[in-house]
C-alpha cells in the first residue's frame, strides 16, 4: 500500500475561515420564552407567529436530543448559545454596510444587482438575518416570490400560514422543534401554477458571530405544473469552539410540479485535532403532494465537524418520485451520519438513492437510509446504491439501510460497495504521467460522477474544485 | 550506450527474487521481442521498468537516455518518454477517456496545459485509425471494456503520448484475430526512428504482424538467449526445452 497520510495543513486551506469585524446586535445567551418572544419582536412578526414559536419551544422542552446516530460529541449546552445575532443597521435605506459587502465579495458572492450572476437569483443570510436578495423584480413579473422567510411572514402571511410546518411539524424531532422556536432566517420560494422559474434560486448562508447558533428555515412551494431549481451554499469562520447550525427545510410539490434542491455544504469542519467546527443538525423534507410530482435532493457535504442530516421525500401523490444524490466527504475527525428517507404512500411512486461516502483521516462516514412502502402504495419502486470509498487506514464507513414494506408487490433494490483507491489504479494513472495527487482526485471524481452530474453546471464545476481542495494533502 | 539499458537487474517482491540479473539493450528505431515460458519474470520486468511500487530493485540499474530511472516515480518516467502497454489495464469508473487523456497530455505539455482543440482533433483521428467509435471517448476508462477494447485503448494512448520507448506486456493475449490486426496496425504506424519497442509475448502470433529485429528469451529471471528474427522460427519448431538445453550447455 502507498503510504497515505493525513496532512494537518488541510484545514488551513479553508479559505472562508475569516471573521468580519462588524457591529453586531445580539440577544443575550440562553433560551427561554422571553428570548423566543424577543426574536419574534426583532423580526416584527405578527402575534400568531410568536405563538407558533412558543408552542414549539414548549414542545422542545419535553423532548430529548436523539442519540441513535453514529456520532460522538460532547453534550451541547443550549443555554450557552446566542440565538440571535445581526449586523447593526444604521439606516435602513442606506447601501449595504461596506464591511458586509466586502465579506461577500471575498466569498465570491456579488450582491448588488449590477454584478449579480446572470442565471442565479440569490438570497444571502448573515448569521440571523437576510442581508439581500437579487433579481427580485424580474421574478415578481412572473409571479414568483423569492425573499427571506422573515419578509414572507410580513408580506405573505396567508401563504406562510398555509404551508409552514406542514412538511416538518414543529414536534417532528428535537432539532426541528428547536428550530421552530428560534428560527431566524432562510428563504421563501413560491412558484405559482404553471410557471417554470427561469433562474436558479440560491441562498448563501454565512455564520460570522461567535458563540451563535444559526437556525435557518426555508420553505419552497411549487404549485401545479411549476418548476424550480434551488441551491444553497454555506461557510463559517474557523473558530476553536463549536457552533450549532440547526436548519429546517420544507418543500411542497403539487400536481406535476418539480423541485430540484441542491446543497454545497462547506461549513468550517474544525482543525486536524477535531477542535472547533460547526455542528450541523438539519431536517430537510419534501412532500410530493400532487400527482406525478417530483422532488430531487442533491447534496455535496464537505464541511462541518458533525453532520446529522437526512433529506427525505414523502411520496403521497400517485406517480410521484423522489431522488436523493449525495456526496459526503469527511476528513480528520469529522463525523457524518447522513442519508435519506423515502416514504412511499401513493400508487406507482418511485424513488432513487445514490450515496457516495468518502472518508479520509480518522473520520467516520455513515449512510443511514429508510425506504418505507405503506399499505396501499401499490407499484412502488426503489433503487438504492450506496458506495463508500476509504482513503487511508484510520477512517471508517458504515451503511445502515432500513427497508420497511407493507406492500408485497414493491420492488426494492439495494446495492452497497466499499472500496479503497487501489494501488493498481494509482500505478496505472501515474504510469501515464499523472501525479499521485491528481490520480487520486481523478479516482474520487469518477466515484462521485453520478452525483455531480445532477448539479447545475456551474455549481458542478465548483463542487469538483471544492472536493479537490479538500482532498489535497489527504493523499500522498 | 543504448537508449534503454537494463543492467544486471535484480528485483524482488517481498522475499521472493524474481529477476535475477537481466541484461538487455534497446535503441530507438529497434523492435525487440522478449519471450519466455510462464513464470519466467516477463511481466515483472515490465512492471519494474515502469516503477511499480510492489517490486524492489535489489541490484543493477535501469537507464533511459543515459540516466538511471530507479529513483524516478512512474509519472516522471512516463513524462521522460517511457510507456508501458498494460496486459490488464485497470478500470477507473466514472472518469471519461477524453478527460483522462487530456490530463495525461497536460502532464506532458511544457506549460502544463495541452491546448484543447488540437488535442481533440488528434484524439479523434487516432481513434478513427484504430476503428474506434467516436462515442467511446465519453465512456468511463476501461469500464466494462472487452479485452480488445482495452488493448485498443492502450494503443490509442501510445499514439497520443508518442513515447521514445514502449514496453508492450502481452498485448496480444486474449485478442481475437481482428483486434490483433487493429492493434498491430497501430503499432506499425508508430514504428520508426524515434521509438524503441520491447514486445513481451507468450506467442509468436503477434510477431507475424510486428516484425522484430531482435529476439530475447527470458527464463528464470535471466535473458538466456538472444538472436535475430530466425530465432522465432527455431523456437516455434523446437520449444522452450531446446532453449533450456542450449542455455545449460553455454553456462
Amino acid at each position: 500500500m502507498p503510504d497515505f497520510e493525513t496532512d494537518s495543513n488541510l484545514v488551513q486551506d479553508y479559505k472562508y475561515g475569516f471573521v468580519t469585524d462588524i457591529e453586531q446586535e445580539t440577544l443575550p445567551k440562553g433560551l427561554n420564552e422571553d428570548i423566543v418572544r424577543a426574536i419574534s419582536a426583532k423580526k416584527e412578526e405578527p402575534e400568531w407567529m410568536c405563538e407558533w414559536r412558543l408552542k414549539a419551544y414548549r414542545r422542545w422542552l419535553k423532548m430529548k436530543e436523539p442519540t441513535w446516530a453514529y456520532l460522538d460529541y460532547p453534550q451541547i449546552d443550549y443555554q450557552d448559545i446566542h440565538y440571535y445575532a445581526a449586523p447593526k443597521v444604521q439606516d435602513p435605506d442606506a447601501e449595504m454596510d461596506p464591511e458586509l459587502a466586502a465579506t461577500f465579495e471575498k466569498l465570491g458572492i456579488p450582491l448588488n444587482e449590477r454584478e449579480a450572476l446572470a442565471g442565479v437569483a440569490m438570497d444571502v443570510v448573515f448569521d440571523s438575518v437576510s442581508v439581500g436578495t437579487t433579481h427580485q423584480e424580474m421574478l415578481e413579473e412572473q409571479g414568483i416570490i423569492f425573499c427571506s422567510i422573515s419578509e414572507a411572514i410580513k408580506k405573505h402571511p396567508e401563504l406562510v400560514k398555509q404551508y409552514l410546518g406542514t412538511v416538518v411539524p414543529p414536534g417532528d424531532n428535537f432539532f426541528a422543534a428547536l428550530n421552530s422556536a428560534v428560527f431566524t432566517d432562510g428563504s421563501f420560494c413560491f412558484i405559482p401554477k404553471g410557471v417554470r422559474c427561469p433562474v436558479e434560486l440560491s441562498t448563501y448562508f454565512r455564520i460570522n458571530a461567535a458563540d451563535t447558533g444559526q437556525f435557518e428555515r426555508t420553505l419552497i412551494i411549487c404549485e401545479d405544473e411549476a418548476y424550480c431549481s434551488y441551491l444553497e451554499g454555506c461557510t463559517a469562520p474557523s473558530r476553536d469552539t463549536n457552533q450549532l447550525h440547526a436548519a429546517v427545510v420544507e418543500i411542497v410539490a403539487l400536481n406535476n410540479a418539480e423541485v430540484k434542491y441542491s446543497t454545497v455544504q462547506n461549513w468550517y469542519a474544525g482543525d486536524a485535532e477535531g477542535k472547533g467546527g460547526i455542528y450541523n443538525f438539519v431536517t430537510k423534507r419534501g412532500h410530493c403532494r400532487g400527482v406525478n410530482s417530483k422532488i430531487s435532493w442533491t447534496q455535496v457535504e464537505v464541511g462541518a465537524a458533525i453532520t446529522w442530516k437526512y433529506p427525505s421525500c414523502v411520496l403521497e401523490g400517485d406517480g410521484s418520485s423522489g431522488e436523493f444524490y449525495s456526496v459526503a466527504f469527511t476528513n480528520n475527525k469529522m463525523q457524518a451520519d447522513t442519508g435519506t428517507k423515502m416514504i412511499h404512500v401513493g400508487k406507482n411512486t418511485t424513488s432513487t438513492i445514490v450515496s457516495k461516502g468518502i472518508s479520509a483521516g480518522e473520520s467516520a462516514n455513515n449512510y443511514r437510509g429508510l425506504v418505507q412502502v405503506m399499505e396501499g402504495a401499490t407499484g412502488a419502486r426503489n433503487h438504492s446504491a450506496c458506495d463508500s470509498l476509504l482513503i487511508g487506514r484510520d477512517c471508517s464507513a458504515n451503511t445502515f439501510p432500513y427497508i420497511e414494506s407493507d406492500d408485497s408487490g414493491a420492488v426494492i433494490a439495494h446495492e452497497a460497495t466499499t472500496s479503497t483507491i487501489s494501488e493498481e489504479q494509482l500505478f496505472y494513472l501515474k504510469s501515464r504521467g499523472i501525479s499521485e495527487e491528481d490520480a487520486a482526485s481523478m479516482v474520487v471524481r469518477g466515484f462521485c460522477k453520478d452525483v455531480f452530474k445532477q448539479l447545475p453546471l456551474e455549481f458542478s464545476v465548483e463542487a469538483v474544485k471544492l472536493l479537490e481542495i479538500k482532498l489535497e494533502g489527504s493523499i500522498g | 550506450m543504448a537508449d534503454l539499458e537494463i543492467i544486471n537487474l535484480h528485483a524482488s517482491i517481498g522475499d521472493k527474487e524474481i529477476l535475477k540479473g537481466v541484461n538487455l539493450e534497446v535503441n530507438k528505431g529497434e523492435v525487440h521481442a522478449l519471450m519466455g515460458p510462464n513464470g519466467s519474470g516477463k511481466s515483472t520486468l515490465s512492471s519494474v521498468i515502469m516503477g511499480h511500487p510492489d517490486y524492489e530493485v535489489t541490484e543493477g540499474d535501469i537507464r533511459y537516455m543515459g540516466e538511471s530511472v530507479l529513483e524516478m516515480d512512474p509519472e516522471e518516467r512516463a513524462v521522460a518518454g517511457m510507456f508501458l502497454c498494460f496486459q490488464y489495464p485497470v478500470a477507473i469508473p466514472g472518469v471519461s477517456i477524453s478527460s483522462f487523456l487530456k490530463k495525461a497530455m497536460d502532464a506532458r505539455h511544457p506549460e502544463g496545459k495541452a491546448p484543447a482543440a488540437p488535442f481533440l482533433k488528434e484524439m479523434r483521428e487516432n481513434m478513427a485509425y484504430l476503428e474506434m467509435d467516436p462515442a467511446f471517448a465519453n465512456r468511463g476508462l476501461n469500464e466494462g471494456f472487452s479485452g480488445g477494447e482495452k488493448k485498443r485503448m492502450e494503443i490509442l494512448q501510445m499514439m497520443m503520448y508518442k513515447p521514445g520507448m514502449a514496453i508492450m506486456d502481452e498485448t496480444d493475449s486474449g485478442l481475437d484475430i481482428d483486434a490483433l490486426r487493429i492493434v498491430s496496425k497501430g503499432v506499425n504506424k508508430l514504428k520508426g526512428p524515434d521509438l524503441g519497442l520491447l514486445i513481451i509475448t507468450h506467442y509468436e502470433r503477434i510477431l507475424t504482424y510486428i516484425h522484430p529485429d531482435h529476439l530475447h528469451i527470458l527464463m528464470d529471471g535471466r535473458v538466456v538467449m538472444s538472436g535475430g528474427p530466425e530465432l522465432v522460427k527455431q523456437l516455434e519448431d523446437k520449444g522452450y526445452d531446446w532453449v533450456r538445453d542450449q542455455a545449460a550447455a553455454t553456462v
